[in-house]
């Protein structure tokens, strides 16, 4: 079992031709994913590697495929059409893996996806795997084995990182979910939360936060609240200057100010196991299995 | 990106909010002469990016043109917040009868720009939100279909019980939000909106941040940018693609993505040590990064051993290998080097590594450790 995709997710590439696009479009086949169809606008009706079918536009991709599930590789000026173009299509999900999209655009983009009925994962973010099952986005396949830990994250290499060491401990994952960290993201912790809390292959869930914002600590308040199963924490940035992106008004309106410190408190009252370092997921986790 | 208070002004101008006349001067004399032209008593405002200009010094007010060069003279070349001062603003001192706060902020909780408005402005807001909260209205505007005039008047009411302020007020939020679209902002604000003893409102301060995300399609805002106000090795890092931050520590650090980076100088604090940067070399494999990250790194004397931490996914460790040899060939290192790689091509970035006389773990916490010995005591563990 797992979350968002598995062996049944069938997938459209955005932006299939391109150079991420490309490369990442082989590594997803090699894995097992099954890609259906690539998008790229004037290239309908070649093959990509000879296999996958090409189409000018997704609602083509979807009408000829029936797939449920589009991921994006297109340049960050072109990303908030491609999502609103994969939602109006009537996809299931939309993961955006592209980096740089201009935060004003997603203030149009996330209401229309909402409204659409999709659910968006990214963007700016690594995208999901289900170890054995699928992987949609660019988390490197062998790092990943099959088990009972859900995962979610805000950042992408340090995902890989406590991913590999929980792999290296021989604990395994049902599905670990990059849900990026720009301002305005599609799926949020409480969303992969909420997922991996129903998923009955799931037992106990690794979060990895950043300093900023007030997602972890909302997401802190689900845990308390909602769900049976343990959660365990980790907060980078503890040592990062602050105020260097957004200044202080913006904290005003959240009424906070997103330190690390602030996050790490909203756990311990949560009552989830905090990890100090990445390394300590291992025997958090391990304690939290037995 | 920040941009200066005359360049936010000038934005602003450009949409219609009334903004008292000035200009900018690098020299005492230009102010002078500035100031003859107003023909009324003005305000030397230092231009740099910092808070706290007036507390440290960087306003001051002038009645004369001859007193404008004086005070220009003083405040130009001072160093406020580490940032020396090239430009100063000079501009017509306004009469204030009353003073307003009126900001745009994109918020993340809401997903929207948020407007938030008070009639006690000028002071710092953040005392407002603790001390008054009540005094503050926030308002958060669905960018599809932008800022609804009765939203705008409703802004305008909580300012000024007046009509005829009111309705001054809430086109001024119309342009204020016309502006923060039109220039990708992340932070509009206007801090006094300044109602004077004849019953004009105007904009008396002002500053705009705009979204890097935003620059690649408005190469009119990129263009704002003031490189001789920022620190110079952050500069450099942009140029080449890097994600810099300098920070006061002794080990610098090199690692792909900015959750591991935080991470990585958040180990090297917990083992004891003081990371002297963040530097996020991104997802791309190129190893002409790696050579100018380390170029920016061994150029901070503060630095006494530099760590490197790649965990590769869509980067390639052989890759960062190279860039390290290339880099180290060209300009030998004069402090000690701790490496840990893993994944892609690890196998081949080890040989690559130890061919050249370097060592290289796949541990993290190892490394780490290893590198703060190094920085603290000279001394290889």
């Amino acid at each position: 079992m797992s979350v968002f995709i598995d062996k049944n997710t069938t997938l459209i590439v955005q932006g299939i031709t391109g150079r991420d696009g490309s490369f990442h479009t082989k590594q997803m086949i090699e894995y097992g994913t099954r890609v259906v169809a690539g998008v790229t606008p004037g290239k309908g009706g070649q093959k990509f590697e000879g296999t996958v079918p090409i189409y000018n536009t997704v609602a083509d991709a979807v009408n000829a495929t029936g797939a449920n599930t589009a991921v994006i590789y297109v340049p960050p000026m072109f990303a908030a059409d491609a999502i609103m173009e994969a939602a109006d299509a009537g996809l299931a999900l939309v993961v955006a893996i592209t980096e740089g999209v201009p935060v004003l655009d997603m203030t149009r983009v996330y209401p229309y996806v909402k409204e659409k009925g999709s659910r968006l994962l990214g963007p700016n973010c690594p995208g999901l795997i289900s170890p054995g099952e699928s992987k949609v986005g660019i988390i490197p396949g062998r790092i990943c084995t099959a088990g009972p830990v859900g995962v979610v994250s805000r950042s992408g290499t340090l995902t890989y990182e406590i991913v590999y060491q929980l792999t290296r401990a021989g604990i395994g994952q049902t599905t670990c979910v990059g849900i990026g960290g720009d301002p305005i993201n599609g799926t949020n912790f409480i969303d992969a939360l909420a997922a991996f809390e129903a998923d009955p292959a799931t037992r106990v869930v690794c979060m990895m936060g950043e300093i900023g914002g007030t997602d972890e600590q909302e997401a802190a308040d689900y845990v308390k609240h909602h769900m049976k199963k343990p959660v365990v924490g980790f907060i980078a940035g503890q040592t990062a200057p602050p105020g260097r992106r957004m200044g202080h008004a913006g904290a005003i309106i959240s009424g906070s100010a997103g330190t690390a410190a602030e996050k790490i408190q909203a756990f311990h009252d949560a009552g989830m196991g905090v990890a100090k370092r990445p390394i300590d997921f291992v025997e958090l986790v391990k304690a939290r299995l037995n | 990106m920040n941009i200066h208070e005359y360049q936010a002004k000038e934005l602003l101008r450009a949409v219609g909010v009334p903004i008292p006349p000035g200009d900018i001067a690098t020299t005492p004399n230009a102010a002078e002469a500035l100031a003859r032209r107003i023909g009324k008593m003005v305000v030397i405002k230092a231009q740099v990016h910092t808070g706290g200009r007036g507390k440290a010094g960087g306003v001051k007010l002038a009645k004369t043109p001859e007193e404008a060069r004086e005070k220009a003279q003083a405040i130009l070349g001072m160093q406020i917040k580490g940032l020396t001062v090239e430009k100063v603003l000079v501009t017509e001192a306004a009469d204030i009868a009353t003073e307003a706060y009126v900001g745009i902020i994109l918020d993340r909780a809401s997903r929207k720009p948020v407007f938030m408005v008070s009639p006690a402005g000028g002071i710092d807001i953040e005392e407002v939100a603790a001390t008054t909260p009540d005094k503050i209205l926030k308002l958060p505007v669905d960018t599809r279909y932008g800022l609804m005039p009765f939203q705008a008047m409703r802004l305008g009411f909580f300012l000024y019980e007046d009509i005829a302020k009111a309705r001054v007020a809430a086109k001024i939020m119309q342009q204020l939000y016309t502006a923060f679209m039109a220039n990708g902002c992340s932070l509009a604000e206007i801090n006094p909106l300044v109602v004077t003893p004849a019953g004009e409102v105007i904009a008396v301060d002002a500053k705009m941040v705009i979204d890097d995300n935003e620059l690649d399609r408005r190469p009119a805002v990129a263009a704002l940018r003031d490189e001789s106000s920022e620190e110079p090795s952050e500069v450099l890092a942009r140029q080449a693609n890097l994600t810099f931050i300098k920070l006061d520590g002794n080990v610098g650090c090199v690692v792909n993505g900015a959750g591991l980076a935080m991470a990585t100088m958040d180990l090297v604090k917990y083992y004891g040590g003081d990371p002297a940067n963040f530097l996020d070399i991104g997802g791309s494999s190129n190893p002409e990064k790696v050579v100018n990250a380390l170029r920016i790194i061994t150029a901070d004397p503060n630095v006494k051993a530099i760590l490197f931490n790649i965990f590769g996914g869509i980067t390639r460790t052989d890759d960062v290998a190279n860039g390290i040899v290339t880099a180290t060939r060209e300009n030998p290192l004069k402090v000690p080097i701790v490496i840990r790689l893993t994944g892609t091509n690890e196998e081949i970035a080890m040989q690559i590594l130890t061919d050249n006389g370097f060592s290289a773990s796949s541990d993290m916490d190892e490394a780490v450790q290893k590198a703060v010995q190094l920085a603290t005591g000279g001394q290889a563990a």
